[in-house]
């Protein structure tokens, strides 16, 4: 008994030392208890650099979380558990946010950086006059290949069924993304419900499990890098990332079409530091900052005075900034509603289980 | 005064129970009467009636039963050397050691040793068998989960055999009883508690693995863990995911009557 309280008294006398130790080191640097403020923000989708900078700068301390898929965000926001500052969703998820009353509007006039957003990414359908969200990044969704293992060119969807690349293709872990490549792949919208539609993309996606290595999640990026597979499905931040890494892989927008997406910024309800909000989306948009944070994550910018900022073979490189030609063949994920969303997963799960 | 010492000592462990145990499953029940909408309904559990789940059901069952049988398989014989060697807690501490370390950390490992590049198929190749594909097979993933297991089946075994009286084990040697015999009509049903702890404690938990299924198996093994992660973050049809809560619960109950309350000596 005597040692167990000793025991207990250490543990206690160590737990409060690191207390006190982190408390020291944050009133050192400036930092106080009162002044923070909560991202969440999708994983390694900011340059961290940054995030000291903001901090060094305001002097507010930044809580950084990330998610790994809408869906789970959404989740975390509407418990409301975590007072998250500030969030960025993709469209689909602002509009469905929007509608279930989870977002403070934003007033543009304390966003001075705004100007520099470029027209076309502004007053789009998912957020009319940006009421709500103020653009981060946009990119598609596409094939990245391995030019050692791939001899023949990929242009379309379609070629990933050739038996030459058996056992040779990830998938990234989307019901939304699989299930509308496959509808894609037979030239329906990547948005459409009709039943006959469906179970023909889900039956085709069948036939391409042969070809199928693995469906994962972020870890598409490890393995690619390792040469796991000759083909990955994935977002062109993804690839362009990987491409700058290893002079081996190429990026395709595939020839039928795929998802053109736009991730936002946004002021949850479950915000407390709304000043602090502010600042960091104003920061954010700032033309050297968002040149700096877009060379780092690899996804296009919306941002025209940054482009103007940065090395030319990037802006000019029509993979990861398509041209309007290409841009007319992509589509924006529409919110399809929780019934037609669930049953696009149950066609997910059947597929996943669809066995070699 | 007595008396009421035992009730204040009663306190901490019903609160306990009441919120984290008996509230929580409760709430499980409940949320599985309600469809997407919030309306009540039983038609999640016809939907778990239909052959999507009943196969995921089956197969999640078959490979925590694989995962099981090869932990006993070798935990046991480990079991029985670490009690008969003469650094009996130095090797305990060596098979605990992993637990301590992450269980995604572990995963992440496995997935270098055994991708196309990785050592498992470095040694491969150096043998002479040759490069294959090991990651996202079946046999990845029951070998990880084995890995990952081992020690909550070792532990309880051990234990068992740590108490066995060697006397025992002597007399029946001496009343001319072989190796086998010894091991299978006394060693065995004498250590059968720690077995039954061993199997509850690795396959109630392997019923809903789900991160391995991605990480190690690609998602080419589908659990019940799979599905519900699934409907309570991507399709936030939480009704649906609590049902199929309610059947993983109904599956461990089963476990633990059939594992738990056998007579001794019977086997």
């Amino acid at each position: 008994m005597k040692k167990l309280m000793q025991a207990l008294i250490a543990v206690l006398l160590v737990a409060f030392g690191l207390l006190y130790a982190v408390d020291h080191l944050n009133a050192s640097s400036g930092q106080t208890a009162g002044n923070t403020l909560t991202v969440y923000n999708w994983g390694d989708y900011i340059d961290a650099e940054l995030i000291d900078r903001f901090e060094e700068e305001t002097g507010i301390k930044v809580i950084y979380e990330t998610f790994d898929s809408n869906e789970a965000m959404m989740t975390k926001i509407e418990q409301g558990g975590t007072t998250y500052d500030v969030a960025v969703p993709s469209e689909y998820m602002i509009e469905k946010m929007r509608e279930q009353d989870l977002l403070y509007p934003i007033d543009h006039s304390r966003l001075p950086n705004l100007m520099y957003i470029d027209e076309r990414f502004m007053d789009l359908p998912f957020d009319p006059g940006n009421r709500y969200s103020i653009p981060y990044f946009w990119g598609t969704v596409g094939i990245l290949y391995n030019t050692d293992k791939v001899k023949s060119e990929i242009t379309a969807w379609n070629d990933l069924w050739k038996p030459e690349f058996r056992n040779d293709i990830l998938m990234i872990d989307g019901a939304r993304e699989v299930i509308g490549m496959g509808l894609n792949s037979l030239g329906y919208s990547l948005n459409d419900t009709n039943e006959k539609h469906l179970q023909e993309a889900k039956a085709k996606l069948d036939t391409l499990t042969p070809n199928i290595k693995a469906i994962v999640g972020d870890e598409i990026r490890m393995l690619m890098e390792n040469d796991e597979a000759a083909i990955g499905l994935v977002w062109s931040g993804t690839a362009s990332e990987l491409m700058w890494k290893k002079d081996n892989l190429e990026y395709v927008v595939p020839e039928e079409g795929s998802n053109l997406w736009f991730d936002n910024m946004v002021i949850p309800k479950t915000a407390k530091n709304i000043e602090a909000a502010y600042s960091f989306i104003n920061f954010m948009l700032d033309p050297e900052v968002a040149a700096q944070n877009t060379e780092y994550v690899g996804y296009s910018t919306p941002n025209k005075k940054a482009l103007e900022l940065m090395p030319e073979d990037i802006v000019k490189d029509e993979r990861f900034y398509p041209s309007a030609d290409m841009t007319a063949r992509l589509e924006v994920y529409e919110n399809l509603g929780p019934e037609m969303l669930a049953h696009y997963n149950e066609l997910f799960l059947k597929f996943k289980m669809h066995r070699k | 005064m007595q008396a009421n010492n035992r009730t204040f000592y009663w306190i901490p462990y019903v609160l306990w129970i009441a919120l984290f145990v008996v509230a929580p499953l409760l709430l499980i029940v409940y949320y599985s009467f309600f469809d997407l909408n919030g309306n009540f309904t039983f038609a999640n559990y016809q939907n778990f009636f239909t052959p999507v789940y009943l196969t995921m059901a089956l197969s999640s069952f078959w490979y925590a039963f694989l995962i099981t049988f090869f932990c006993l398989i070798i935990a046991y014989p480990a079991a029985y050397f670490i009690t008969h060697s003469k650094y009996k807690q130095l090797l305990l501490l060596l098979i605990i050691l992993p637990s301590w370390v992450n269980l995604l950390l572990k995963a992440y490992a496995f997935l270098g040793i055994f991708s196309t590049y990785g050592a498992a198929n470095s040694l491969l190749e150096t043998v002479g068998i040759g490069a294959r594909q090991i990651l996202f097979t079946d046999f990845s993933f029951v070998f990880v989960s084995v890995y990952i297991f081992i020690p909550f089946m070792i532990l309880p075994i051990f234990n068992a055999l740590d108490k066995l009286n060697p006397a025992l084990i002597y007399a029946s040697r001496d009343l001319g009883a072989s190796f086998w015999a010894t091991f299978l009509k006394v060693i065995f049903p004498l250590t059968s508690s720690g077995v039954k702890a061993g199997v509850q404690a690795v396959f109630i938990p392997a019923l809903s693995l789900f991160m391995m299924t991605r990480l190690i198996a690609g998602n080419r093994v589908i659990t019940l863990g799979t599905a519900i992660e699934q409907h309570f973050l991507v399709t936030q049809d939480w009704g649906m995911g609590a049902t199929i809560a309610v059947f993983l619960i109904l599956i461990m109950i089963v476990m633990m009557i059939v594992t738990g309350t056998r007579k001794k000596g019977v086997l």
